[in-house]
């Protein structure tokens, strides 16, 4: 039998003198998502307590990395955050060059800058454009889904790959930009992105009932996300400016020029408004990138990392040898440990690697942005109606691939 | 040698048990005995004032002894540095004192180091297996447990 309700259970206080009740949401429910579940502890519409629970796509990234070349990886990393996986394939070969003391060549520089700020844009068009689906806002969700669609157009000209990219390599990347397609990205991100961010703009920020779903909803201290260990957008809407393109700037972020948007409440209203001032950003980033972009080499001009060419390989017998011993033993990273943090679409995606100096990882352990988000969860929502928790939990955009890895 | 480790030096100096910048990151091997002193002290120097416990795993180092290592990953808002401190644990007695008290952001890193190397955080408040479930037997991450072992998946316990 259920225990009588103590008054002083954690989090909200009953209004009713009644039981709680404990109700199970997802694994496999359209509101999470994702594979996540939470059990409730509800009175009435009152969340008193909440457990999440996840590990439903667990794949063992970790374990299968560490039987695989430093190559065979890159395709596992698409399987991260799959939203934007291009930001991932930067984080993991930034990773590994940093072990291998290799500098990329300048134009690599500013390609990674181009993909990863698509790669956020589209990011965070997926998590406003879904979230407002929970609140009942279907067509911001039909608005952001075109631009996305012609993004999507992009990289799969880029890598062949819409999904799964696995575009970087160590030292470079797969291939050079398609001919002309710069242009193209301009067009789409004067053409039709800012159109759509306008649109969704037009429709949300001052329209009431999105202000009464989202502000005071999930809201969040500075002092807290900083002990949850919040990052990106979630902590930026709290008020922290922490954006580690500004304050750890690694590729050529320190030579553009944009503005790192933070928030008051650390509501869903702040983390929406973040998201959009971000995607605006972004843009900016990409005008500037391809206005600066040089030419020359994109992989840098070193055969212990880069593959021979197919006309060497087909054309003398050392280079096809090379090329053997590079697919079947894969490249030589030194023995060492690093820590490489990029700002990925939701925060700080680490990648904490141990070499001892095979042709693959000795271990690979990432550091998920989602991973402490998802563990503050029932911080903002305690107290608050179920309802919130599913538009906070939107907000907050919990990638199951890069939880559970 | 960097402010941090230099600081943490001489402020623990029989727990350090040896530091290194290699690849520009600032790293230092403790003892486990006085852990929570140690990320409490680099939490609350205000030379130091690692706020963020960013990241928390465990390494098998299987053939070496000691077998385990804890890593900690720690970044400081105000100063923007990085820190990563280490402990070994001996096979035999994988325990280490927990850090919820300090982060209490930490507290699922902490459960799944315990999931996936069986490394115990003594006084964790709720040390249950995260991404695996309690039925599983052994610890997948350990360099002994064979890649293509298959266990049944059945649901969680209720």
């Amino acid at each position: 039998m259920a225990e009588p309700v103590d008054i002083t259970a954690k989090g909200g206080t009953p209004d009713l003198q009644a039981e709680p009740m404990l109700i199970n949401i997802g694994p496999s429910h359209p509101a999470t998502h994702a594979t996540l579940r939470f059990q409730a502890k509800l009175d009435g519409e009152t969340i008193l307590d909440l457990v999440p629970e996840f590990g439903y796509l667990h794949r063992g990234f970790e374990k299968e990395s560490e039987a695989s070349t430093w190559t065979q990886v890159v395709p596992y990393t698409d399987r991260l955050n799959y939203v934007s996986p291009l930001m991932n394939n930067v984080g993991y070969a930034m990773a590994v060059e940093k072990l291998c003391g290799i500098e990329i060549t300048e134009r690599c520089k500013y390609v990674r800058v181009i993909i990863s700020e698509l790669s956020r844009i589209i990011d965070h068009m997926v998590c406003i454009g879904t979230n407002m689906v929970d609140l009942g806002a279907l067509t911001n969700f039909w608005y952001f889904w075109k631009p996305r669609e012609e993004v999507y157009f992009l990289i799969e000209e880029l890598c062949g790959q819409r999904l799964t990219t696995s575009y970087t390599r160590i030292g470079g990347a797969m291939a050079d930009l398609p001919e002309g397609w710069t242009d193209r990205v301009l067009a789409v991100c004067r053409g039709v992105i800012p159109e759509c961010i306008a649109d969704v703009n037009a429709l949300l920020t001052k329209n009431r009932i999105f202000i009464e779903r989202t502000m005071g909803v999930g809201p969040i201290s500075a002092k807290d996300a900083v002990a949850l260990g919040f990052t990106g957008p979630c902590l930026r809407a709290a008020g922290v400016p922490l954006d580690l393109r500004k304050d750890e700037t690694y590729l050529v972020y320190d030579r553009f020029d944009f503005d790192v948007p933070v928030g008051e409440a650390g509501d869903t209203c702040d983390r929406y408004m973040v998201r959009m001032e971000e995607m605006r950003q972004s843009l900016r980033i990409i005008e500037q990138a391809i206005a600066k972009l040089p030419g020359g080499p994109i992989n840098i001009d070193d055969p212990r990392f880069i593959l021979p060419g197919k006309e060497q390989v087909y054309g003398n017998i050392e280079a096809l040898m090379n090329h053997f011993k590079f697919i079947m033993e894969g490249v030589k990273v030194p023995a060492g440990e690093v820590y490489s943090a990029t700002e990925a679409a939701n925060g700080e995606l680490g990648f904490y690697i141990v070499s001892r100096g095979g042709g693959g990882p000795y271990k690979i352990k990432v550091r998920p942005p989602c991973f402490p988000l998802f563990q503050g969860i029932p911080h903002l929502v305690k107290g608050q109606m179920i309802a919130d928790l599913i538009a906070t939990l939107g907000s907050v955009n919990i990638i199951a691939g890069e939880l559970d890895r | 040698m960097s402010i941090v480790l230099d600081r943490l030096r001489g402020r623990f100096p029989a727990d350090v048990v040896s530091t290194h910048s290699d690849f520009g990151d600032d790293t230092a091997l403790v003892r486990r005995e006085r852990i929570v002193e140690i990320l409490a002290f680099l939490r609350d120097d205000p030379e130091l004032l690692f706020d963020f416990a960013m990241d928390l795993t465990g390494v098998d180092y299987l053939g070496e002894e000691p077998r385990f290592e804890v890593v900690y990953h720690l970044y400081s808002l105000e100063k923007k540095r990085r820190v990563r401190i280490k402990v070994r644990l001996h096979e035999d007695d994988p325990v280490i004192d927990t850090a919820v008290p300090v982060w209490p952001g930490i507290d699922w890193y902490e459960r799944e180091a315990w999931d996936m190397y069986g490394i115990v955080f003594r006084g964790h408040p709720n040390l249950k297996r995260i991404l695996l479930y309690e039925a599983f037997e052994g610890h997948p991450l350990r360099k002994d447990y064979p890649k293509a072992k298959r266990q049944p998946t059945i649901g969680p316990e209720e």
